[in-house]
C-alpha cells in the first residue's frame, strides 16, 4: 500500500486517554493532536509523567487491561482505527506500524536466537519461505550497519553488546517495511559513542526507506538532529507543535521557554549564567488545575485569561503550522523572558586536596576451567585502571568523563575504599589511602570522603524515614551529640537542599526522585565531607529537576569549599559544571585539563568524537560529524598499543597499534595521551562551533528517495559552500565510515549538507 | 537504569499503625478467596483467645459410662453434649475449641522461633558469602534432604519428654513435661523449617545487598551486624509474610501429625492430633470423635493457606 502524498500516515484528533485503576480513573493524556505526513519524523518531547509512552501505545491501540482511549479518535492511513477488527490490528502491528522500545535487552527473547526473531516478522506477515526470509533478514542488517551478518543471524542476544542489540531491534522493526516507525527513547540505555550511530543509522533509514517517524524523547538535542517537527507536551497534553526550527528559535510557549532554559546549553555557565529549574511541581492527574496545565508554575499566569476552562490549541498568528496552547503568547515578551538566575562570583580555588599518582586497579579473574589449567593461564586480569593520574584542589569540581568500561566507577569505587587498588597512590591531604578499605578507615577519614549515588531509587533504605537516614551520618560522625542537637542539625540539611521540613518523618516512597536525590545529598554533606564524589548524580532525573539539583551541588560546593569530583558520560552537564575534566576510555586518561582546554581544540581524537556525538540542542551550533565504527573493546582483552586505536578516526599507522602513545603535556595541566604530533593536533578545526550564515541555518526536511531531483539541486548547492569547512570532517568520516561506501551517493551529499546547517 | 523521574507533589502524611492495619484489611476485600481464608483463621484466632468465657464442659472431665457418644446426645447426667463425647467421656465440642488454643500457641511459637533462628542464618550467608554461605548451605541441604517425619522422630524420641534427656531436664530444672515436649516440638520444628526460611532470606540478601543503600551504609563504616539487621532485614519482608502464612500451616498440621505419633504434647491436653489418634482405635464406634477434629485442622489449615495466596495475590495484582 504506497502512501499517497496528502493522506496523513496518522492523525490524532482530540485524543484522550485514561487509565483504571484502583484509585479511579486517571487521566493520562487529555486532547492530544497529532499529524504525521508520509516521509515525516515528528518528535514528541516531554518529561516523566507527561504521556508520551501512553501516545505510543495508544497508537499501536495496545493499551492493555486497564488503559482505555476515552476520547477523540486515531486514524491510520485516513482508516479510524476504532473501526479494525482484532484481526486486522494484528496485521499492521509489525507490518504497517512498528515500534523500538528503550531497552534493547528487553525486546529480544533472550531464549531464541537472532536468526529466528528476525525471520518471523516476514514469516508471520507476508507468509514467505523462511529461505527468503533470512536473505531478507540478511540485507535489512546491512542496512543497519551491522558487518559479519551470518555471525549476528547465529548468535543469541546476550552475546551482543548494547548497540548492536538495538540495530538488531531496528531491523525486526523495518523488516516489513513499515509506514509509521514509533521509537519510544531507543538510544536513552546506549552510550554517547554508540547513540551517535543509531541516531545516524536512524536518519538515514527513514530517507532511505520513506519511513514516517514518530520519536519519542527527552533530549532535546536529539530531536533536533533527528526529526522535522517536533510535539512537545506536558502533563498529558501537547502544548506546542511546529516544524523544529519554529519551535526552537521561536518558541511560544513559557514551558517550552523554561525546557530550554534548564537545559546546560553551550555558553552557559554556573557562576555567571546559572541554568533556571523551573519553579513548582509537575501536577499529579488528578490534581490538574481547572485551565492552563502549566498555570501554577507559570511566570504569566492571569486569573482571567489562563483559568476556567480548558485552553485549546491555537494557530501562531502569521506562521502556518505552528500550533501553542496558550492564551497569552502575544503578550509575553520573548526577549526579555529568558529569565536570568542569581549571577554568583566564580569560586576561588584552594590547595590540592586529592592527588592521584598512576593508580592501578586490576581485578584478577581466577579461571578454573580445564583450558585454563592446560594452558597454564589460571588467573587473567581486568585492567579496570591504568596509570591515573591527577589532582584536584579545594572547592574545585573534577569531572571524570568517559563511557561504560572506561573505570570511572572502579575509580570512585577505590577512592571510597569498597575497593583496594593494586599499585600507585591515592593521596587525601596527603594521607595515603588507596590500599585502605573501608573497615580499616579512620572515621575522620570516612566523614571527609562521601559519595552521592546514581540511582535516586536504590540510595535510600526504604524501610526508614528520611530523617533517620540523614541523622544516623550525623550521629556518626559526632557531628552533633543528642538527640535535640541531632535533630536541629538534619531540619538545617534538609533546608540546605530547599527540602520542605516535614519530610524529616516520610518514607523514601513517597518522595520523588528529584527529592530522593536531595536527600541523598544531604546525607553526603551531613558529616561535613571535604571531598564528595557524585556518580552521575543527575542522570536519572528530568532535564528541569537536573537544573535544580546542579544547582544545590554548586551552592553547597560554594558554602562548605568541598571538592567535587563528577563522574558522568553527559558532556553538557560536564561543561557546565566542571572546572577541570578527565576523560577515560578503557581505564586510561586519554585527555586532562581545565574545561575551556578540553572543549576547545586541540583535542585528543577521542574527546574529538565524544564532544561531535554529544546532541545540542541549539539551531545555531555547527557540529563536526565524527561516528566512530566498531565497538568499545573489552577491558580482560585490551587492544595492543593504544587502547583506542581500533576505532579511532586519526590512527596513524603501526604505531598506535604497537606502542602505548606518550603522555603529551600541550600547555601547564593540559595532557594528552596520543602518537599525533603537536602541530597536527594544534591545527585542529573546533568541533562545536556556532554558524556564521543565517541561510545555512535551515533544517531540510527529509524527502523519500522517489523525490531524488529536489535533494540533487539542494546538494548542489552546498559543496560549494561546505567545502571549506567540510574537509577535515569528510576525510575523518570517510576513514571512520569506509564499511559504509556502499551508500547511495543520494544519501552521501544530503547527509552533508544536513550537518552543515 | 537511566528512567527519568518527575518531581512529584507532596504526598499526605504517613498513617498510624491501626490505620494501615485498617487500609490492609481492606484491601483484602479484593480478593475473595483471601477474605474466605482470612475469615476462617480470623475465626479460629477468636476461639481460642475467648474460649475460657465460653459456657463449655471441663475438657478434662472424663464421664464413664457416657463413652464415644454420637452428636446431640444427652448422658446419663443430663448433660447435653452437642457435639458427642470421645472414648473417655470427655465433651468433644469443649475439647475442640480448648484445643485451639494449643495448637496455635505451639505452632505459633514454633514458627516464630524457627523464623528468627532461619533469618539469622538467612542474611549471614547472603551477605557475608564465602565460608559462612558454605557451611550454612551445607548444613541446611544436609537437614532438608533428611525425611521429614524422621528427622521429627529422632529428635523427639531422643530428646523428648519420655526420653533420658527429657527426664533429665525434667528433675533439674524442675520443668513439667507438657513444657518439654512443648520445647520439643519447638526445636523439632526449628531443624525442619529454619533451612527452608534460611534459603530464602539468603535469596532475597543476595539481592539486596547489591542496592546503593548498602553501598553506602559501608561507604559510611557502618558494622555488617549493623548493616544485616538494620538494613538488609527489614526489607526482606514482602516475600516472607506470605511464606510465614503457609509456614504457620505446615506447622500446625505438623503439630497435629505429631499428636497422631504420639510424640506431642502428653495426655491429657487436649491436642487435636492426638484426640485423632485416640479416637482411631474405637473403629466405627470413634467415627464421630474422630471426624471432628479433623475437621478442625483442616479448616485452621486451609484458612492459612487461603489467605496466604489471597496476600500473594494482592501483592502481584498492580
Amino acid at each position: 500500500m504506497e502512501a499517497k502524498a496528502d493522506v496523513p500516515v496518522l492523525e490524532c484528533n482530540n485524543v484522550s486517554i485514561s487509565y483504571y485503576t484502583r484509585a479511579g480513573e486517571i487521566p493520562a493524556v487529555v486532547d492530544f493532536n497529532l499529524k504525521v505526513m508520509p516521509g515525516e519524523a515528528v518528535g514528541i518531547v516531554g518529561e516523566s509523567g507527561c504521556g508520551k509512552s501512553t501516545v505510543a501505545l495508544a497508537i499501536m491501540q495496545y493499551m492493555g487491561k486497564n488503559g482505555a482511549i476515552v476520547g477523540g479518535e486515531i486514524n491510520f492511513m485516513g482508516r479510524d482505527m476504532r473501526t479494525m477488527s482484532p484481526a486486522e490490528l494484528q496485521d499492521i502491528r509489525g507490518s504497517r506500524i512498528s515500534m523500538v522500545y528503550q531497552e534493547p535487552m528487553a525486546s529480544l527473547n533472550p531464549a531464541m536466537l537472532v536468526k529466528e526473531q528476525l525471520t518471523e516478522v516476514p514469516m508471520f506477515h507476508e507468509g514467505i519461505s523462511e529461505a527468503e526470509a533470512y536473505k531478507r533478514a540478511v540485507e535489512i542488517l546491512d542496512a543497519v550497519r551491522l558487518p559479519d551478518p551470518d555471525r549476528i543471524m547465529g548468535s543469541y542476544p546476550h552475546q551482543l553488546s548494547g548497540g548492536q542489540q538495538q540495530r538488531v531491534v531496528i531491523a525486526m522493526a523495518l523488516l516489513s517495511n513499515p509506514q509509521l516507525l514509533l521509537l519510544d527513547e531507543p538510544t536513552t540505555a546506549l552510550d554517547v559513542t554508540v547513540e551517535a550511530g543509531v541516531v545516524e543509522l536512524i536518519k538515514d533509514i527513514s530517507a532511505r526507506f520513506g519511513t514516517s517517524m514518530i520519536y519519542i524523547s527527552h533530549n532535546l538535542g536529539l530531536i533536533l538532529e533527528t526529526c522535522d517537527k517536533i510535539v512537545v507536551m506536558y502533563s498529558g497534553q501537547a502544548v506546542e507543535f511546529g516544524t523544529v526550527k519554529q519551535v526552537f528559535d521561536e518558541m511560544r510557549h513559557p514551558y517550552t521557554r523554561g525546557l530550554f532554559n534548564s537545559i546546560p546549553l553551550p555558553g552557559a555557565d554556573r557562576h555567571s549564567r546559572p541554568l533556571v529549574p523551573i519553579p513548582g511541581q509537575l501536577p499529579l492527574p488528578h490534581e490538574r488545575p481547572n485551565g492552563c496545565y502549566f498555570g501554577p508554575r507559570c511566570d504569566y499566569f492571569s486569573e482571567g485569561k489562563c483559568h476556567g476552562r480548558l485552553i485549546p490549541m491555537q494557530e501562531v498568528k502569521g506562521v502556518r503550522g505552528h500550533r501553542v496552547r496558550c492564551s497569552r503568547y502575544q503578550e509575553i515578551d520573548w526577549e526579555a523572558a529568558k529569565p536570568k538566575g542569581v549571577e554568583q562570583e566564580p569560586i576561588e580555588f584552594g590547595p590540592p586536596v586529592l592527588e592521584v599518582k598512576d593508580m592501578q586497579k586490576y581485578y584478577e579473574i581466577h579461571d578454573t576451567s580445564l583450558a585454563a589449567m592446560i594452558s597454564g593461564k589460571r588467573v587473567r586480569y581486568v585492567k579496570a585502571n591504568e596509570k591515573l593520574d591527577f589532582v584536584a584542589r579545594e572547592a574545585e569540581t573534577l569531572a571524570i568523563v568517559g563511557e561504560s568500561g572506561c573505570g570511572k566507577s572502579t575509580f570512585a569505587k577505590v577512592l571510597m575504599g569498597l575497593e583496594e587498588s593494586t599499585g600507585g597512590q591515592v593521596l587525601l591531604h596527603g594521607d595515603e589511602i588507596g590500599h585502605m578499605p573501608v573497615r580499616k578507615r579512620q572515621p575522620q577519614l570516612i566523614s571527609s570522603l562521601q559519595i552521592v549515588f546514581q540511582n535516586p531509587f536504590e540510595t535510600l533504605n526504604p524501610s526508614h524515614s528520611v530523617g533517620s537516614q540523614i541523622a544516623r551520618v550525623v550521629k556518626k560522625y559526632g557531628v552533633a551529640k543528642n538527640p535535640s542537637e541531632i535533630r536541629k542539625r538534619v531540619l538545617e540539611l534538609l533546608d540546605m537542599v530547599k527540602l520542605p521540613r516535614e519530610f524529616i518523618n516520610r518514607r523514601p516512597r513517597q518522595l520523588s526522585g528529584g527529592q530522593k536525590q536531595r536527600v541523598g545529598i544531604a546525607r553526603a554533606f551531613g558529616g561535613d565531607a571535604s571531598v564528595v564524589v557524585a556518580d552521575e548524580p543527575v542522570s536519572a532525573l528530568d532535564v528541569s529537576v537536573q537544573a535544580a539539583v546542579t544547582g544545590i551541588l554548586t551552592e553547597l560546593q560554594r558554602q562548605k569549599r568541598t571538592t567535587m569530583i563528577f563522574i558522568s558520560h553527559d558532556l553538557s552537564v560536564v561543561r557546565y559544571l566542571a572546572d577541570r575534566v578527565v576523560v577515560m576510555y578503557l581505564g586510561h586518561v586519554m585527555e586532562q585539563g581545565t574545561t575551556d582546554e578540553i572543549f576547545s581544540p586541540p583535542y585528543h581524537p577521542y574527546t574529538e568524537a565524544l564532544l561531535s556525538a554529544v546532541p545540542i540542542a541549539d539551531t545555531s551550533v555547527v557540529k563536526k560529524h565524527i561516528v566512530l565504527t566498531g565497538e568499545l573493546p573489552s577491558p580482560m582483552n585490551p587492544p595492543t598499543g593504544c587502547p583506542f586505536q581500533t576505532r579511532c578516526p586519526r590512527k596513524i599507522g603501526t604505531i598506535c597499534e604497537t606502542e602505548m602513545p606518550p603522555v603529551k603535556e600541550l600547555s601547564p595541566g593540559h595532557r594528552i595521551l596520543c602518537h599525533l604530533d603537536e602541530a597536527t593536533l594544534k591545527a585542529m578545526d573546533p568541533v562545536i562551533a556556532l554558524a556564521k550564515d543565517d541561510k545555512s541555518k535551515k533544517a531540510p526536511t527529509r524527502k523519500a528517495t522517489s523525490k531524488l531531483a529536489k535533494t540533487a539541486s539542494k546538494s548542489a548547492k552546498a559543496p560549494a559552500k561546505a567545502s571549506s569547512r567540510k574537509k577535515p570532517a569528510t576525510a575523518s568520516r570517510a576513514s571512520a565510515s569506509a564499511k559504509s561506501a556502499a551508500k547511495p551517493a543520494a544519501g552521501k551529499t544530503r547527509r552533508t549538507s544536513r550537518t552543515k546547517a | 537504569m537511566t528512567e527519568t523521574t518527575a518531581e512529584g507533589t507532596p504526598a499526605p502524611k504517613p498513617a498510624g499503625f491501626l490505620k494501615q492495619l485498617g487500609r490492609a484489611i481492606l484491601l483484602m476485600r479484593e480478593s475473595r478467596i483471601g477474605m474466605f481464608g482470612g475469615f476462617l483463621v480470623l475465626f479460629w484466632v477468636f476461639v481460642a483467645v475467648f474460649v475460657p468465657l465460653f459456657p463449655l464442659q471441663d475438657p478434662l472431665a472424663i464421664t464413664r459410662n457416657a463413652v464415644n457418644m454420637p452428636m446431640f446426645s444427652v448422658d446419663h447426667n443430663q448433660v447435653f453434649h452437642i457435639l458427642g463425647t470421645d472414648d473417655r467421656g470427655r465433651d468433644l465440642l469443649s475439647r475442640l475449641l480448648w484445643g485451639s488454643r494449643l495448637v496455635l500457641f505451639w505452632s505459633c511459637a514454633a514458627t516464630f522461633v524457627a523464623y528468627i533462628v532461619g533469618m539469622l542464618l538467612g542474611v549471614m550467608a547472603g551477605y557475608r558469602g564465602g565460608w559462612w554461605d558454605e557451611v550454612i548451605s551445607f548444613i541446611g541441604n544436609v537437614l532438608l534432604s533428611f525425611p521429614l517425619l524422621v528427622l521429627y522422630l529422632v529428635i523427639l524420641t531422643t530428646f523428648g519428654a519420655n526420653s533420658p534427656a527429657g527426664q533429665w531436664l525434667h528433675h533439674a530444672f524442675g520443668i513439667g513435661p507438657v513444657v518439654v515436649a512443648g520445647v520439643m516440638i519447638i526445636v523439632a520444628v526449628m531443624f525442619g523449617t529454619a533451612p527452608q526460611v534460611a534459603r530464602i532470606v539468603r535469596g532475597l540478601v543476595l539481592d539486596l545487598k547489591t542496592r546503593d543503600y548498602i553501598a553506602a551504609a559501608e561507604v559510611r563504616g557502618e558494622s555488617p551486624i549493623y548493616i544485616m539487621l538494620v538494613e538488609l532485614l527489614p526489607n526482606a519482608r514482602g516475600p516472607l509474610i506470605v511464606d510465614a502464612c503457609l509456614r504457620l500451616g505446615y506447622v500446625a498440621i505438623t503439630i497435629a501429625l505429631l499428636g497422631f505419633l504420639g510424640l506431642g504434647l502428653p495426655p491429657p491436653d487436649p491436642d487435636w492430633g492426638k484426640m485423632i489418634n485416640e479416637a482411631r482405635a474405637w473403629g466405627s464406634m470413634g467415627m464421630n470423635a474422630m471426624l471432628w477434629p479433623a475437621f478442625a485442622i483442616s479448616t485452621l489449615v486451609l484458612g492459612l493457606n487461603l489467605l496466604a495466596d489471597g496476600i500473594r495475590e494482592i501483592s502481584l495484582r498492580d
